[in-house]
């Protein structure tokens, strides 16, 4: 009785027909892609994204060439070379940091005492020439300069975990 | 003179024919990847051009401009060949297929006949390419789709002995009128399981999915066409879907009626569609069976070999075999309303 059963669902086709179903109703349900360029999904205040180099509200940079984040860097990416400046305080005279070697760790940020090296939200960032790997100091800066207000908002809101 | 103006008026109905089904086939990629999609809960391509509607141009001009890569140790002349067989096989076969009362190109009496040939021929495409790329995944692609191509003929062609039986003649036409009387007088009623196994055992010889082992992209990269690129590529997929196509035409005109009105016998609706041409009926049906097509894919997973073969002669085969027998009973008897 079983097998005639069994023989009569098989030749009908029912389980082909029940995954048809399914398949079907998906079809007319709504679509969960997000379109990159245009949406974005939500993106924690801690993201890890590339680098920059903050400064003071009054223009100073914030770096004192500690060289903290170069000793605590895993991957070895960070070079620092320091000088004093004319006015005596001391400065780095090169920040570099080798694209292509961090692994995006955060260590320099956590170790920094001063919140100059930091990492920004952006990930979606490119470059054409092989040269181009190695941030330097001027350009950490610039991206500094081009993202304190998120770089700041975003440590403001994770201030109470800090 | 007159001979010359019947085979210009030929040549221009070939060249209609073969640019429909070209650019639909174009508009099918498109809308594969529209359902399939949309039954993932994705959307699918819509970056070029409205709702992504220029994608399968784009997609034609980066084909055009691909480079066609000749494997070293293939034999040349017939890697080039494998897919001019494949296309041309699967255009030759619209031929016979009636899009309207009077619009066939050829209306032979054996149409049938023709189709089942064709169909055939159409693997030789597959396994020259298997053999001539000289590539083990070519050539395992090559071995399945032979043997599944063999297997699921047989229960293919007893399904159109089915037909033949049922509607007398080989002549697609008089197939087609021999269906006239309304939605329940089609053949996909008095002909269910034929109509099944039909259905089932072409989407098997077309190599789509779920029984696409010949491709089988995990196990065997592409099958029978991994050393294929540019435009000799773009030949085999073309063949594909203009088989799909035709596979579609076939079970439209053989199981439903072809360009026959859905509403004929039915009191008002008749008069209400009676100016729809009959070409129009014939596409909605074949949409139908493409659109299952692309449901299928989206749902089934791939057979395995052994179950392929199963299927195709455990199954299908002593199926179409004893409803043959029920058929010729029918027809002997005049079975009312459809073999009377």
């Amino acid at each position: 009785m079983r097998r005639l059963f069994r023989y009569i669902k098989d030749f009908s086709l029912w389980d082909l027909l029940v995954g048809l179903g399914l398949t079907g109703r998906y079809f007319f349900k709504r679509k969960i892609t997000i379109q990159y360029p245009e949406e974005k999904t939500p993106m924690s205040p801690r993201f890890r994204g590339i680098h920059a180099l903050r400064r003071y509200p009054n223009g100073e940079e914030r770096c004192i060439a500690c060289k903290l984040c170069e000793a605590v860097c895993p991957a070895l990416a960070i070079t620092i070379e320091a000088e004093p400046r004319e006015d005596g305080s001391r400065r780095t005279s090169l920040y570099e940091i080798d694209l292509f070697k961090c692994v995006y760790c955060g260590f320099c940020e956590e170790a920094c005492p001063v919140d100059a090296i930091v990492l920004t939200r952006n990930h979606d960032y490119h470059f054409e020439n092989r040269v181009e790997k190695t941030l330097t100091k001027e350009k950490l800066l610039m991206l500094g300069d081009k993202y304190e207000k998120q770089i700041a908002a975003d440590r403001e809101e994770d201030k109470g975990f800090r | 003179m007159e001979g010359l103006l019947l085979i210009g008026g030929i040549i221009v109905k070939i060249i209609v024919i073969i640019l429909v089904l070209l650019l639909s086939v174009a508009y099918i990629t498109f809308i594969e990847r529209k359902v399939i999609g949309y039954m993932q809960s994705r959307i699918g391509p819509n970056r070029i051009g409205l709702f992504g509607l220029l994608q399968p141009i784009a997609d034609v001009i980066k084909l055009l401009n691909k480079e066609i890569i000749f494997p070293q140790a293939s034999n040349r002349y017939l890697f080039v060949i494998a897919p001019i067989i494949s296309l041309g096989t699967s255009l030759a076969a619209w031929a016979v297929i009636p899009f309207d009362k009077t619009a066939v190109l050829a209306n032979i009496n054996a149409g049938v006949l023709f189709i089942l040939a064709l169909s055939s021929l159409g693997v030789y495409g597959i396994l020259i390419a298997g053999w001539a790329s000289n590539s083990k995944y070519a050539m395992f692609g090559a071995l399945r789709a032979a043997a599944q191509s063999i297997s699921y003929e047989i229960a293919m062609g007893f399904a159109l002995i089915g037909v033949m039986m049922a509607a007398g003649s080989l002549n697609f036409q008089t197939i087609v009128k021999a269906q006239a009387g309304g939605v329940w007088h089609w053949y996909w009623l008095p002909l269910l399981p034929l109509f099944i196994v039909y259905w089932i055992a072409g989407i098997a010889e077309t190599n789509r999915a779920p029984f696409d082992v010949a491709e089988g992209e995990s196990e065997l990269v592409a099958g029978f066409h991994v050393e294929y690129s540019g435009m000799t590529f773009a030949l085999f997929f073309l063949a594909e879907y203009a088989n799909m196509v035709l596979i579609s035409a076939l079970l439209a005109v053989m199981f439903l009626g072809g360009w026959l009105s859905p509403f004929q016998g039915i009191p008002y609706l008749e008069s209400v569609f009676a100016f729809v041409p009959g070409f129009v009926w014939l596409l909605v049906k074949l949409s139908f069976f493409l659109f299952c097509y692309l449901w299928f894919r989206a749902t089934f997973p791939r057979y395995r070999y052994d179950q392929i073969m199963r299927l195709g002669w455990k199954v299908l085969l002593p199926v179409t075999i004893v409803w043959i027998g029920v058929i010729a009973l029918a027809v002997q008897y005049h079975l009312a309303p459809w073999f009377t």
